[in-house]
């Protein structure tokens, strides 16, 4: 999330690092296919490695979400703090 | 060659003329109202809601891809096809990140292409150029995919197709679906407004509901349609349910690798542009994703094809005969309808958005200057009708039957012009030559490898996955092509740094990337290109 900032405004703050999280989690679970390359548990008759993934689907919206809604509070934070500056 | 199935055929030709009218007649009707009517086909709708946004835009996604090639491909192999799942997913986050501030600065520079931006970033016509080239030729093989989707629909109706027949018979299907695109685009152009898009839209969810409740209901459930599966896969020794460990890398970075590409498309890029603002991009973001869930249901239709006891050789009419088999025939015909219009939508704005870039960024910049508008008019039609040709030698000289393949192969190609834009949207650091000679190492690089991958029916261009070289896993070739190209435009801008090579002139500045509607300077309108207005 580097936007540009305007101001003093340190660009890392600790807001930015859980949004910056949100939207990696759903790289790291995808990727690291080994982690759910099996058949157990089934669920409704389908394999883990299927319904799993149908899972992050739901995960990683939820994450892009919560992503969305603190980077708005972030950024009408810092457009208070810059007096109508900065976006 | 099968009988004819005319029921089916009877409700698919009755859907296919209704779109095509309603397509002319709201061409017309548009064009009486407002002449100069921007970009219509964005559909991110300037005056619809978030809800009507999601519906279309969904509807968008839907392509031959969702309905055939990932199924087709889960039908042949297992769950190594189920990838497109993970490149759903991933493909938000990235949208999330980088696409804004591709917004913003296009709207304050009246960009309309990823060409545009790059030559305003880096001063380069060259750079400009390759980003131009890549984006057409890596959307021929996309169409291509669509096509491949409207004659699989074709021939299990039973118009031509079977594999023993005349040549000419055989390849009936695709010359109609090649036709009836060539025709749509020109008659309607971008101009096939919400209209269609909403009928298209209803055809699609209905189908889509109706397949992922009733099927697996008739075939007893997914416990039946997974040991069915399982029963196949261990018969024939390839494929399975899940990926091997040798399977996983391939897995992996076919997920990454598609999902990087998947915007730096022109069409895609074209209807990002046209959101209403730069939150809105975001916003989309948080409620698109819920479509991956029902691409995932879709994949698994591969499945209960397999559980219907559907043995075809070409893999990608496994979808179609199932619907014909599991459905009465008028609703196959119905679902039919819905696969052919959904492909036949996208290939019309695929082609147009690739001969709109070579209108704005090859015809203009480098061939006539002062062109007048009826000129460019001229050239994007034409140009989206040689799009469709390319695709069409596609279709004709690759092996059909693996359809998924086509739109990896446009994938090795689009990703190499990644590291220009993405990464001129965030810093100025990379020198463009380097980004020229990164990019041309890549494209050469992909294409190579994707040349000299054989398949038992295929000598060349047989795959999209080779060994990593240094790593020694099997992995997507696009992917490796793209950390080959960052590699090449990494050391190179050192080397250009150090001997001080002259940097092109950034018309843009840091706060161009950030703005959003109503800021000053900031037009919500972009200017018109080509064909698709007229």
């Amino acid at each position: 999330m580097s936007e540009a900032t305007t101001g003093k405004q340190p660009v890392i703050t600790p807001v930015r690092i859980v949004i910056a999280l949100c939207l990696v989690a759903p790289f790291v679970a995808m990727l690291w296919v080994g982690s759910y390359a099996k058949t157990e548990p089934l669920l409704a008759g389908i394999p883990f490695f299927y319904w799993y993934q149908m899972l992050w689907v739901l995960v990683s919206t939820a994450l892009t979400v919560v992503a969305y809604k603190l980077w708005q509070r972030d950024q009408r934070a810092r457009h208070t703090r810059n007096g109508g500056e900065g976006r | 060659m099968k009988d004819v199935n005319v029921v089916a055929l009877c409700v698919f030709v009755f859907f296919f003329l209704a779109v095509t009218v309603m397509g002319f007649l709201a061409a017309k009707w548009r064009r009486a109202e407002n002449e100069n009517s921007l970009d219509e086909w964005g559909l991110g709708g300037r005056s619809f809601g978030t809800w009507v946004t999601w519906f279309l835009l969904g509807g968008d996604l839907y392509t031959a891809y969702t309905f055939v090639a990932v199924p087709a491909a889960i039908y042949a192999a297992g769950a190594a096809g189920f990838f497109a799942v993970p490149y759903t997913i991933l493909v938000y986050p990235l949208i999330f990140t980088f696409l804004p501030r591709l917004w913003s600065v296009s709207h304050k520079h009246g960009y309309v292409t990823t060409s545009d931006f790059v030559r305003g970033r880096f001063g380069s016509k060259g750079l400009s150029l390759a980003v131009a080239v890549t984006g057409i030729l890596a959307t021929m093989p996309y169409i291509a995919l669509q096509l491949v989707g409207i004659q699989a629909v074709l021939d299990v109706m039973g118009v031509g197709g079977g594999e023993n027949t005349h040549w000419f018979v055989k390849d009936l299907p695709l010359l109609i679906a090649f036709g009836v695109l060539a025709a749509y685009t020109y008659s309607s152009g971008l101009r096939a407004p919400a209209l269609i898009a909403f009928v298209k839209d209803t055809l699609i969810y209905l189908v889509i509901a109706v397949a992922i409740i009733y099927i697996p209901i008739k075939l007893g459930g997914f416990d039946a349609i997974f040991d069915a599966a399982n029963d196949k896969f261990t018969a024939n020794k390839t494929g399975g349910l899940v990926p091997v460990e040798a399977g996983q890398w391939t897995y992996a970075t076919l997920a990454l690798g598609s999902a990087l590409a998947l915007f730096m498309y022109p069409h895609s890029i074209t209807a990002t542009l046209s959101s209403k603002s730069r939150e809105v991009i975001r916003r989309n973001t948080t409620i698109l994703p819920l479509y991956s869930l029902m691409l995932g249901l879709l994949a698994l239709l591969g499945f209960m094809a397999i559980a219907a006891g559907i043995k075809v050789e070409n893999g990608q009419l496994a979808i179609p005969q199932l619907f014909e088999d599991m459905f009465p025939d008028w609703f196959a015909g119905v679902a039919f309808a819905a696969i052919g219009i959904g492909a036949l939508v996208p290939a019309a704005i695929m082609s147009i958005a690739a001969a709109n870039l070579f209108t704005r960024n090859i015809y203009k910049d480098f061939i006539k200057p002062d062109a007048t508008p009826a000129q460019e008019t001229k050239v994007s039609k034409l140009v989206s009708l040689l799009v469709k040709v390319g695709a069409l030698v596609f279709v004709l000289t690759m092996d059909k039957t693996v359809a998924i393949n086509f739109q990896l192969l446009g994938g090795i190609w689009i990703l190499q012009t990644f590291p220009a834009l993405v990464g001129g949207l965030f810093t100025r650091w990379f020198h463009r030559w380097a980004l020229l000679a990164g990019w041309a190492v890549g494209m050469a690089y992909g294409t190579i490898a994707a040349y000299n991958v054989s398949t038992p029916k295929q000598k060349h261009f047989g795959g999209s996955s080779a060994e990593i070289p240094g790593i020694g896993e099997i992995g997507y070739i696009g992917l490796t092509a793209f950390l080959l190209n960052v590699l090449v435009t990494v050391v190179l801008t050192f080397v250009l740094k150090a001997v001080k090579a002259p940097e092109g002139v950034d018309e843009t500045s840091p706060s161009d990337y950030t703005a959003d509607a109503g800021d000053p300077g900031v037009s919500t309108e972009l200017p018109k290109v080509g064909a698709g207005t007229h």
